[in-house]
């Protein structure tokens, strides 16, 4: 009998060893992920020792706890998506992820999240992948202090570095993205949070928001991406606290807003862009506490606008203040600092006694004929904004500032 | 020809005006650099004066100097000197007369307080206008015996190179709208050596503004060492052709 119970321990051993926790690495009794995955429970934790893993496409299907020590990398040989979650609760860290497979067909990615819930990707580097990390159909997911680089330099054979389609509870916190087709990119995606992220010279935009409502970014960094961040057809977006710098070119901006309805924007940088914000069909929008330094346009505002709310903003060193193509105005502009302001205050109380208007003669001709530029501070275009100051006639009368401030607003 | 010249350039620099116009200048600028947090932005209040104020003085200054030493130059042809080298002796006279002027009264606060590219483009781009503005009224001179006249026409070439010339482009512009222009504005430009100057110092100033589309094409030319050393060059022809005809006519010229 003892001899029995003995056999029925030793087969039970493997199960009872492995229970928890799998180790995988070249020391352990597991050698491959794909094997350890196989092996493992729901719940179980599969720790990866250091060192290169070359297995092709890696299918999370349990709810397992990956853990990379020492920053394993799997390599994808230029030919797999390397891994693929198709189960809740997953949660992946520690991981280099290189070299995916590129396809326009299958949209490869380092790692892509299908139909799934509850997932968790944090500290992990992807390193020249199509796609960095894709959520397709994810809810409640937290994508946290990845580092995703890719190297690629045409729009067409790059992919996006955190790419979210039909998502919803998504929260992307410090991440780093760098030389993507677009950082971030959100297409049907709702009641998410992307907060501290560093999105930087990426080939098309740094953050690029389709049809995606009730979301909020909050002090991101959007540096010398070849459009800037572009924002569309959205509801109920809030911006705060973000920064945008150094995004230049003819079709570049800080921030493109395209149909954009009851959203705010508070207290960010737009530095050193083409265009700070360009707005195109934008509908009851607040904009306070914003900095816009040294762009070319600080904003530009189409007329199909309407109920935008200035207030409170410092505009400084800006080529153009404001730029429009109509004269239908209707907008508010109140209470904003204009460094180029020349008016007076006899009352002292700190609000200009005389109206500013930010949209000069020259803006308006630069806008209809892009040439114009060329004579960008000569003394004719001086002159004609100095009549045009006097006498309005080609500029929109009511876009003015009737309360302009004395001094910065914060 | 060391002696004319060293004779135009004392008698210049003794002058009282052009004295009181290097202090203005200076202090001008001093005030500019001490009252501006942002070097920048001097820097670009410092640009207009070099675009309007330098060539209207020099201009003018030159060819009021030039009608007032007639008797002068009869003097110095009585004797036995070449025409050229007198003609010569005083275009250099005026050329570096000027050009202390500009030194003292602008490049040296700009160099002082601003160490950036842009401040040497600037003081480039100073001391070349001098110098063509130097020229066009030698060549204005040479051209027109009378007085009144001559100085008319050098408030005229000023007002066309600083304003009329770029109503013009203005014009054009939108006479051509429908057209890719921008290459052809390029050489255009380059017909006023003051729209070149300007664009050249604002490539350096001004990035974000000039980054449209415009300012792509003109950064891909002016921007690069060698489309800047093309319309350096143009400047520099700009002074040079002036100088040249002026000479020619001089030689011939019954005074």
């Amino acid at each position: 009998m003892k001899c029995f119970h003995f056999i029925i321990f030793l087969l039970l051993a493997p199960i009872i060893a492995f229970s928890g926790t799998i180790k995988v690495g070249a020391g352990e009794l597991v050698h491959s992920i794909k094997q350890a995955i196989h092996l493992a429970q729901k719940g179980d934790t599969i720790i990866v020792a250091a060192g290169e893993y070359r297995e092709g496409n890696i299918v999370v299907d349990k709810q397992v706890f990956l853990q990379g020590k020492g920053m394993p990398v799997l390599n994808g040989q230029k030919k797999f998506e390397i891994l693929s979650i198709k189960a809740n609760g997953v949660i992946v860290e520690g991981f280099k992820l290189v070299h995916s497979g590129i396809s326009a067909i299958d949209d490869f990615a380092g790692i892509k999240l299908y139909d799934c819930k509850d997932i968790v990707i944090r500290n992990n580097m992807l390193h020249d992948t199509y796609f960095g990390i894709y959520v397709q159909y994810g809810i409640n997911c937290k994508i946290i202090n990845n580092t995703v680089v890719a190297f690629l330099k045409e729009e067409q054979q790059s992919g996006n570095g955190i790419h979210c389609w039909k998502s919803d509870n998504i929260l992307i916190s410090g991440n780093k993205i760098m030389g993507h087709r677009d950082g971030i990119y959100l297409e049907f995606v709702s009641n998410s949070v992307i907060s501290n992220n560093h999105s930087i010279k990426n080939i098309r935009y740094g953050l690029h928001f389709m049809s995606s409502n009730n979301n909020k970014y909050l002090s991101n960094y959007f540096i010398g991406n070849g459009a800037g961040v572009a924002v569309m057809y959205s509801n109920q977006v809030q911006m705060i606290n973000n920064v945008f710098k150094e995004n230049w070119g003819d079709a570049a901006y800080g921030l493109l807003l395209k149909d954009i309805r009851d959203s705010e924007i508070k207290g960010n940088h737009f530095e050193k862009n083409t265009s700070g914000i360009y707005m195109e069909a934008v509908t009851r929008v607040s904009m306070e506490h914003n900095l816009f330094i040294n762009n070319g346009w600080a904003m530009k505002i189409q007329a199909n606008c309407m109920e935008v709310n200035v207030t409170k903003n410092n505009f400084l060193g800006n080529s153009f203040d404001v730029g429009t193509n109509g004269n239908l105005v209707l907008n508010r502009f109140n209470n904003n600092y204009w460094d180029k302001y020349e008016g007076y205050d006899i009352n002292k109380d700190k609000i200009g006694d005389v109206p500013y208007r930010p949209v000069s003669m020259y803006s308006m001709i630069v806008e209809q004929n892009p040439t114009a530029m060329m004579l960008f501070r000569s003394f004719i275009t001086s002159l004609l904004d100095k009549t045009e100051k006097l006498i309005p006639s080609i500029t929109p009368e009511n876009l003015v500032d009737n309360l302009p401030l004395m001094n910065k607003a914060f | 020809m060391y002696k004319i010249i060293k004779y135009i350039l004392t008698d210049i620099l003794r002058n009282k005006i052009i004295i009181a116009y290097i202090l203005v200048l200076l202090s001008i600028s001093l005030s500019i650099f001490a009252l501006e947090d942002n070097v920048n932005k001097g820097l670009l209040s410092l640009l207009n004066l070099i675009l309007i104020v330098l060539p209207l003085f020099s201009i003018i200054f030159s060819t009021i100097y030039l009608y007032n030493s007639s008797e002068f130059i009869e003097l110095i042809l009585s004797q036995p000197i070449k025409r050229k080298i007198i003609w010569i002796g005083f275009s250099f006279g005026l050329s570096i007369a000027l050009s202390i002027a500009f030194i003292l009264s602008i490049a040296l606060p700009i160099l002082i307080f601003v160490h950036t590219l842009s401040a040497l483009m600037i003081v480039i781009v100073g001391l070349l206008l001098t110098n063509i503005f130097v020229a066009v009224a030698l060549f204005a001179c040479v051209k027109i015996r009378d007085k009144a006249r001559g100085i008319g026409v050098a408030i005229i070439l000023w007002m066309y190179f600083s304003l009329l010339f770029d109503a013009l482009i203005l014009f054009l512009l939108f006479q051509f709208n429908d057209y890719p222009i921008e290459k052809p504005m390029i050489v255009i430009s380059s017909f006023n050596p003051i729209d070149l100057a300007r664009v050249l110092v604002l490539l350096q100033l001004d990035e974000s503004a000039m980054m449209g589309y415009t300012g792509a094409i003109f950064k891909e030319y002016f921007g690069t060492k060698l489309g800047m050393s093309i319309s350096v060059f143009i400047l520099t022809t700009w002074y040079t052709i002036p100088l040249y005809f002026s000479n020619k006519q001089f030689d011939k010229k019954d005074l």
